[in-house]
């Protein structure tokens, strides 16, 4: 598929820690977030911002029920989204301007409430193929013995070819110091044997940490379960090592389509199609030494 | 997963706004496209206005290194030597541009720390580290008439290494996730190039005596409906994911571009021969050729901060699949 393509590991999942050199390295680790039991109280966030040092990026109100930080960023590394969908009950529909649901399959709760909320806590998700990774000139940008993506802020200069590389809108630069910044995983309390601080922080256990082969099982233990439980709309996000990003190292189950909680339907890595960008380069390179080649020819008149 | 299509009941937009125009009840769009509060899918490049005059400049300078090199194999010693000044003069700025942009300028070195393939960025920074000093070497040579062998070396490999200077970027542009380059993938490079050939030539027009010039006009002139050809093919086969380059800062950019470059393109054809009219021609294809850059940078900025570009196109991707290999 890529050119940076890992294989599988025994387990099944891809293993890009071995690609990147790694001998006899820790198993690949990653996060399953569980939004269907998320319940918005953004202890994730916090306790990135904690342990990380990250700064402040800002005190908003956006309109946006109680996401007040919008996105993933340079300075946010777990982001926490809200969406607040009704369904169709006459007597609302001309006052209410909110996402309606009517066709979607609620619980009985959900169904008396005639609504239901959507929670997710978002974060990078340490693609098996990073474009983020792919492009960056510097290697600052690595992959961790864990199978991770980390920047090493030592190195980074700032150049920003990260940030549109990356199909998720994740990474981002950070104005007040130039170079880009974004989830770690906690490579420095994974070397220490500890889980990352969300997840540790997580009251509900939303945010599951782990081997990414047991999360996947996990995982899908937990759609089942669901859809027995008449929620059919459950549905895994990024668990597929053949989906555009060879499979996430952090995935999602999801209660709505990815879109409605700001993830692409469909991510690939751009560097997928490297070698043809390459080779159009070349051809296009071909033509401009032809057209010099005709701009001179001819007899010299002048 | 189930597609939106099998869910009319849901009006577009999960910020509760409807997109299609038709009122309260309107009839779901085929693909209709849901967002979380209209937010962006993906990021906007960081970049300022030093990338696409980097952009420029490089295809400027690689143009003026094959042209000059063109120049000397024909005998036309003026226009080589200018030629030669200026591809070392704009790859200077423009490196200069590219270091400009860096959040940590100091660290412009760590460029160089790797050498990777997946990193048309890494690519070209080791292109320019031979480009530039082969530039600069031919150029020093050629106008203080010294080292007669190590000028045609310098020439040879700048010349060899300008093809590679010219379209490098391209694929910058088009190995990033932003549709509206990624998307280009076909035609960016064949766009720049065309720009390093105009924009040389508008400025061997400029700078060459006319007696010397036939080369830089039908560069120039070549050059300026090549990048209008490639613009408007590339906008037409992206079809909806084109709309970035018709539309706002793009588009009028790009519209300007288009009339500078046809402009200079005619100029060039029946008046590049007289000094005025080469004056006239190489300003006005210069000119182009420099807004263009702009307006491809514009339209990925554009084809970014809208969420539709992105979700459409992926949900289209996903429905076609689903129709070649219904799910189980």
């Amino acid at each position: 598929m890529s050119v940076t393509m890992p294989p599988p590991q025994p387990s099944g999942v891809r293993d890009p820690a071995a690609l990147s050199g790694w001998a006899g390295h820790p198993e690949r680790v990653g996060f399953f977030t569980d939004t269907s039991i998320c319940i918005g109280c953004k202890a994730c966030e916090v306790a990135c911002k904690e342990w990380n040092d990250v700064p402040e990026d800002g005190i908003n109100w956006l309109g946006q029920s109680y996401d007040h930080t919008g996105e993933l960023g340079a300075s946010t590394w777990r982001h926490v989204a809200f969406i607040e969908q009704r369904a169709r009950i006459p007597a609302q529909e001309a006052g209410v301007d909110a996402p309606l649901i009517e066709d979607v399959p609620l619980t009985q709760l959900e169904r008396e409430q005639g609504f239901r909320w959507l929670m997710s806590s978002d974060v990078c998700k340490h693609c098996t193929s990073a474009a983020c990774l792919d492009v960056c000139p510097t290697g600052a940008l690595f992959r961790t013995e864990f199978g991770t993506v980390v920047v090493q802020e030592d190195v980074c200069n700032g150049c920003g070819y990260c940030v549109p590389a990356c199909p998720f809108g994740v990474i981002d630069q950070r104005k007040s110091d130039g170079r880009v910044w974004k989830c770690t995983l906690c490579y420095d309390r994974l070397r220490g044997g500890f889980e990352p601080a969300c997840a540790q922080a997580c009251p509900t256990q939303s945010i599951q940490f782990g081997p990414l082969d047991e999360l996947r099982l996990k995982a899908d233990d937990r759609v089942h379960r669901l859809h027995d439980e008449g929620v059919p709309q459950a549905r895994l996000y990024g668990h597929d090592d053949d989906d555009g990003v060879g499979g996430f190292g952090a995935f999602f189950l999801l209660l709505d389509d990815p879109e409605v909680y700001r993830l692409p339907p469909d991510p690939v890595v751009p560097t997928r199609d490297l070698k043809e960008m390459w080779t159009t380069a070349a051809k296009a390179a071909a033509t401009l030494i032809a057209a010099t080649a005709l701009a001179f020819a001819g007899r010299r008149a002048r | 997963m189930s597609t939106t299509q099998e869910r009319p009941g849901l009006v577009a937009g999960m910020d509760g706004r409807r997109r299609t125009g038709k009122g309260e009840h309107a009839l779901v769009p085929d693909v209709e496209v849901r967002t979380y509060y209209d937010r962006p899918v993906l990021k906007q490049p960081t970049w300022k206005h030093w990338i696409p005059e980097y952009l420029f400049l490089g295809g400027l300078s690689a143009g003026s290194s094959l042209l000059a090199f063109g120049a000397t194999l024909t005998g036309r010693r003026t226009l080589a030597r200018r030629a030669r000044i200026a591809a070392v003069g704009a790859i200077g700025a423009g490196t200069a541009a590219l270091i400009a942009d860096l959040g940590r300028p100091a660290r412009a070195a760590n460029m160089l720390r790797v050498a990777k393939v997946t990193s048309p960025l890494n690519v070209g920074s080791w292109l320019l580290t031979f480009y530039a000093p082969a530039a600069g070497v031919a150029a020093a040579a050629d106008v203080f008439g010294v080292l007669p062998g190590v000028r045609t070396a310098a020439q040879v490999g700048a010349a060899v290494l300008a093809p590679g200077v010219a379209t490098y970027t391209a694929v910058v542009f088009a190995d990033t996730s932003l549709p509206a380059w990624h998307g280009a993938r076909r035609e960016l490079p064949f766009l720049f190039a065309a720009g390093a050939g105009a924009s040389a030539g508008a400025l061997g027009l400029l700078l060459a005596p006319a007696e010397e010039n036939g080369p830089a006009r039908r560069w120039a002139v070549a050059g300026a409906l090549g990048e209008v050809a490639v613009s408007s093919l590339m906008e037409r086969r992206l079809g909806e994911q084109g709309e970035p380059y018709r539309h706002g800062r793009a588009g009028w950019i790009s519209k300007v571009a288009n009339a500078c470059a046809l402009a200079g393109a005619a100029v060039g054809l029946r008046r590049g021969g007289r000094r005025g009219g080469a004056l006239l021609a190489g300003a006005l294809v210069f000119t182009g050729s420099l807004l263009e850059r702009y307006a491809v940078m514009e339209a990925g900025k554009q084809s970014a901060a809208e969420p539709k570009y992105v979700v459409k196109a992926q949900r289209e991707r996903l429905a076609e699949r689903e129709r070649e290999a219904p799910p189980a």
